[in-house]
C-alpha cells in the first residue's frame, strides 16, 4: 500500500519553532496527541509510583530496618496504590482508547475533541493536586504532608479528627477531579463508537478492541460515579460539619466501606477489560490466525460487566455481614470467574494450530495469559467467605492483586506499547532490549509476587510498618525486595529502548507486523485527519481483505 | 493515493449512525443517575437514625405547588422543542421564557423552604444525620435546576438575539432531555423525602 498522506505539491513546510510546537502540543483536540500525552503522563506516574514501592520494599526487606519512618511507610503505600490505579493505569489505558479507537473504527477524530483536551487537562490536574500534598499538606496545622489514609480511605481515618491538615483533602479532591475527567473520556468513548463508525462498521464487524473500550466506557459511566458521590459526601465531612460517615452522630462507616467498593471493584474491570482488548488485537496478529469466537468474546464481556456489579461486598468479609450476604457475594464473585474463564479458552484456541511469532509484544501477552490465570485462581479461593475470613488483609492478599494488576495490566500495557509505538512514532523499539526488558521483569515479578503468596498464608499483615524477626518471614520478605529490584531494572531497560529506539529504531513502515485492522493502513504516525478518505469496511478484517482480494474475508460473512 | 482510500465497493444501503449529541446526553444521565441513587441510599439508611432532633415529620412540608411548576416545566420545554423543529420561533421563545420562568419559581421554593428550616427550625447541615443527608440530596438536585436554569438562559439570550432557529433544533432537544432528566429524579427525591421520608 502506498502512502495516505495528502501531499501538495510545491509547498515546503519548515520546522516550527519549538514554542510553537510546545503550544500545538498544549493545546491539541486531536485524539493521537491526547492520547500520547495520557501516555505519556500515565507512564511517568507509573515511574514515580514505582520509586514508592521500592521504598516499601526497602523498609520491609529487613526485619526492624528502619529505614523510613511509619508515618513515611504510610504516605509510601497510600501514594503508590492511588497514584498506580488513577494516575498510572487508568491514563495509558485511555491514551491507548483514545489513540486507537477512532482510527480502528476509521474515524477521524473522537466524537467531542475538546471534551476529550478537557478530560485529559482535568486527570492531569488530579494527579497534579495528589502531588502537591508533599507541599501543601501540612496546611497550617503542621500535620503530616501527603496523604496516609491509604487508598480506599477508610471511614473514620479521613475525618476532621484523625486526618488534621489538608492531606486528605488533596487526596479527595484529585481523586474526585480525575474521576470528572474520567466520566468525560467514558462518554467520549460510547458516543465515538457508536456514532462515528465508518460506512460498513458494523458492531458485528467492529475490532474487539473497540467492542471491550465500549463495555469499559460503559462501566465507567456507573462505577466511577458512586466514587465521586461519596468523596463528595467526605468533602461535606470534612468541610460544613456534615455526619455521613461519623459514627458518634450515627453515621455509619461501614456505608462508606460500600460506597468505596460499588466503585472499586468494577474499577478493577475498568482496568482489565482494555488489557483484554489487547490480548485480542495482538494475539491473532502473532498467532497469524483471526480471533477464535468473537461473538463469544463480546457477550463474556457484556457479562462480565454486567456481573462485576454486584461482587463489591467480597472486599468486606471481615466486616461482619449476615450469611446470606456472604454467601450471594460468594457466589456472584465465583461466577464471575466462569466468563473470565471463556476469554481465557478464546485466546488460547487463537494460538492453538497458529503459526505464533515469538516478537516482544506476544511474550507479553503469554507472559499475561500465565499469569492472569493464576491470579484468577487466587481470586477464586479468596471469594470462598471462609477463606476469606482467614486471609483477609494478609499479604496473600496484596500477592492476587498485584498478580492481576501487575501480572495482568501492567504485562498488557507493555505488551501494547511494543506493539503500537511503531505505529505512534514510525520507529520500532529494540528487540534485543525488549527481550531483556520482558526476561528481567518477568523473573523479577515472579520472584516478588509468588512468593509474597507464603508470608500472606503464614500470618503477615499488609500495611504494617515492620515486623519481629524469627516468624519465618524474614528470607521470603527479602527475596521479595530482591524480585522488586529486578523489576525495577527491566523498566530502566524498557524506559532506556523507547527513548534510543524513538532516535535510533528502525523505520517502521505502515504495517510492520501484517496486521488486519485499520489502524495500519494509514502512515506511521498518522496524519492529523487520520484517512484522507473515509473507509468503507466489509468484514472484521479490512486489511486482509485489503491483501488477499482473491480470498477476502467478506466471502464467509 | 485515494486508491488505498477504497478498494472495495460502495456499500449498499445508508449508512446511518445514531446522533452523537444525544447519545452522549443519555451516557451523562447515566452518569449522574449513578451519582443520585448513591444519595438517595444514604438518605434512606439514615432515615430515623439521627441522634437528636428535628426529624423530617416535624419541620418538612411537601411543597405541591413547586413541584408542580418543575414538572409542567418539562412540558413547556417540550413543546418548545417541537415548535423550534417545526420552525416556529415565536411560540418557540413563548414557551422557552415560561420553562425558565417555572425552573426559577421551583429553586424559588426550595429557597424558601430552606430558609424556614434554617431560621425557625435551626435544621442545618451539620445539625444531624437528617440535615446532612437532606440538604446534599435536595442540594444536589438544585444544583442541578440551577445548571439547567443556566443553559436554558443562555439559549433564551440567542433567541432573543434572534440567533435560534431551526437548525439548532436537535441541540434544544439534546438540552431538554437534561431538564426531563432534572425533572424525573425531583419524582424520586420527592418521592422518597416527602412522602417515604415521613
Amino acid at each position: 500500500m502506498s502512502s495516505n498522506v495528502i501531499t501538495v505539491s510545491g509547498v515546503q513546510i519548515g520546522e516550527r519553532p519549538w514554542v510553537d510546537r510546545l503550544h500545538g502540543w498544549l493545546t491539541t483536540v486531536d485524539h493521537k496527541r491526547l492520547g500520547i500525552l495520557y501516555i505519556a503522563y500515565g507512564l511517568s506516574f507509573l515511574l514515580v509510583a514505582g520509586v514508592e514501592a521500592i521504598i516499601i520494599r526497602i523498609q520491609l526487606m529487613h526485619p526492624h530496618s528502619g529505614a523510613v519512618s511509619p508515618e513515611v511507610f504510610n504516605r509510601m503505600f497510600t501514594m503508590h496504590s492511588t497514584t498506580m490505579v488513577f494516575f498510572a493505569a487508568m491514563p495509558i489505558l485511555f491514551g491507548f482508547s483514545n489513540y486507537l479507537v477512532p482510527l480502528m473504527i476509521g474515524a477521524r477524530d473522537m466524537a467531542f475533541p475538546r471534551l476529550n483536551s478537557f478530560s485529559f487537562w482535568l486527570s492531569a490536574l488530579g494527579g497534579l493536586l495528589l502531588y502537591f500534598s508533599f507541599l501543601g499538606g501540612s496546611g497550617l496545622y503542621g500535620a503530616g504532608s501527603a496523604p496516609d489514609v491509604g487508598w480506599w480511605a477508610y471511614a473514620p481515618l479521613t475525618a476532621r479528627a484523625f486526618s488534621p491538615g489538608h492531606s486528605t483533602d488533596y487526596w479527595t479532591l484529585s481523586v474526585l477531579v480525575s474521576g470528572f475527567g474520567t466520566v468525560g473520556t467514558g462518554i467520549n468513548i460510547v458516543a465515538t463508537i457508536l456514532c462515528m463508525r465508518c460506512p460498513g462498521m458494523k458492531l458485528s464487524r467492529m475490532p474487539l478492541l473497540a467492542w471491550l473500550n465500549l463495555v469499559m466506557a460503559g462501566m465507567i459511566l456507573i462505577a466511577i460515579t458512586p466514587l465521586s458521590a461519596a468523596q463528595m459526601m467526605l468533602l461535606v465531612d470534612r468541610y460544613l460539619g456534615g455526619h455521613f460517615f461519623d459514627a458518634q452522630a450515627g453515621g455509619a462507616p461501614v456505608l462508606w466501606m460500600h460506597f468505596f467498593w460499588i466503585f472499586g471493584h468494577p474499577e478493577v474491570y475498568i482496568l482489565i477489560i482494555p488489557c483484554f482488548a489487547f490480548m485480542s488485537e495482538i494475539i491473532p496478529v502473532f498467532s497469524r490466525k483471526p480471533i477464535f469466537g468473537y461473538p463469544v468474546m463480546v457477550a463474556a464481556t457484556v457479562c462480565i460487566g454486567f456481573i462485576s456489579m454486584s461482587v463489591w461486598a467480597h472486599h468486606m468479609f471481615t466486616v461482619g455481614m449476615s450469611s446470606y450476604a456472604n454467601s450471594f457475594f460468594t457466589f456472584t464473585t465465583m461466577v464471575i470467574g466462569v466468563p473470565t474463564g471463556i476469554k481465557i479458552f478464546n485466546w488460547l484456541g487463537t494460538m492453538w494450530a497458529g503459526q505464533i511469532q515469538f516478537k516482544v509484544p506476544m511474550l507479553f501477552c503469554i507472559g499475561f495469559l500465565f499469569q492472569f490465570l493464576i491470579a484468577g485462581l487466587t481470586g477464586i479461593m479468596l471469594s470462598c467467605a471462609a477463606l476469606g475470613w482467614q486471609l483477609s488483609l494478609s499479604y496473600f492478599v496484596v500477592a492476587h492483586f498485584h498478580y492481576t494488576l501487575v501480572g495482568g495490566v501492567v504485562f498488557a500495557i507493555f505488551a501494547a506499547i511494543y506493539y503500537w509505538y511503531p505505529k505512534m512514532t514510525g520507529r520500532m523499539l529494540n528487540e534485543t532490549l525488549g527481550k531483556l526488558h520482558f526476561w528481567l521483569f518477568l523473573i523479577g515479578f515472579h520472584v516478588t509476587f509468588d512468593l509474597m503468596h507464603i508470608p500472606g498464608i503464614l500470618g503477615m499483615p499488609r500495611r504494617i510498618y515492620t515486623y519481629e524477626p524469627g516468624r519465618g518471614w524474614d528470607t521470603l520478605n527479602l527475596l521479595i525486595s530482591i524480585g522488586a529490584f529486578i523489576q525495577a531494572i527491566g523498566v530502566l531497560v524498557f524506559v532506556a529502548n523507547l527513548v534510543i529506539s524513538y532516535f535510533k529504531g528502525d523505520k517502521a513502515g505502515n504495517d510492520p507486523w501484517d496486521a488486519w485492522t485499520l489502524e495500519w493502513s494509514v502512515s506511521s504516525p498518522p496524519p492529523a485527519y487520520n484517512f484522507a478518505s473515509v473507509p468503507t469496511v466489509e468484514s472484521r478484517r479490512p486489511l486482509w481483505d485489503l491483501k488477499h482480494p482473491e480470498d477476502p474475508d467478506s466471502r464467509y460473512e | 493515493m485515494s486508491t488505498m482510500a477504497n478498494p472495495f465497493p460502495q456499500a449498499q444501503e445508508i449508512w446511518r449512525l445514531p446522533d452523537r449529541g444525544k447519545v452522549a446526553m443519555t451516557c451523562l444521565i447515566l452518569a449522574e443517575s449513578a451519582i443520585f441513587t448513591i444519595f438517595v441510599v444514604a438518605y434512606l439508611f439514615y432515615l430515623g437514625k439521627s441522634l437528636s432532633g428535628p426529624t423530617p415529620r416535624d419541620v418538612l412540608e411537601t411543597p405541591i405547588f413547586y413541584t408542580i411548576c418543575l414538572l409542567s416545566s418539562s412540558l413547556t420545554i417540550h413543546f418548545a422543542a417541537k415548535s423550534l423543529e417545526r420552525d416556529r420561533v415565536g411560540s418557540f421563545l413563548a414557551l422557552w421564557l415560561l420553562t425558565f420562568a417555572l425552573g426559577g419559581a421551583f429553586l424559588y421554593g426550595t429557597g424558601k423552604e430552606w430558609h424556614k428550616l434554617i431560621y425557625i427550625d435551626g435544621l442545618t447541615i451539620s445539625t444531624n444525620l437528617f440535615g446532612t443527608t437532606y440538604y446534599c440530596l435536595v442540594g444536589l438536585h438544585a444544583f442541578h435546576v440551577t445548571v439547567g436554569l443556566l443553559m436554558i438562559l443562555i439559549v433564551a439570550v440567542f433567541a432573543l438575539a434572534g440567533r435560534v432557529g431551526v437548525e439548532q433544533a436537535h441541540r434544544v432537544e439534546v438540552l431538554s432531555m437534561y431538564w426531563h432528566f432534572v425533572d424525573a429524579v425531583w419524582v424520586v427525591v420527592f418521592t422518597v423525602v416527602y412522602v417515604l421520608g415521613r
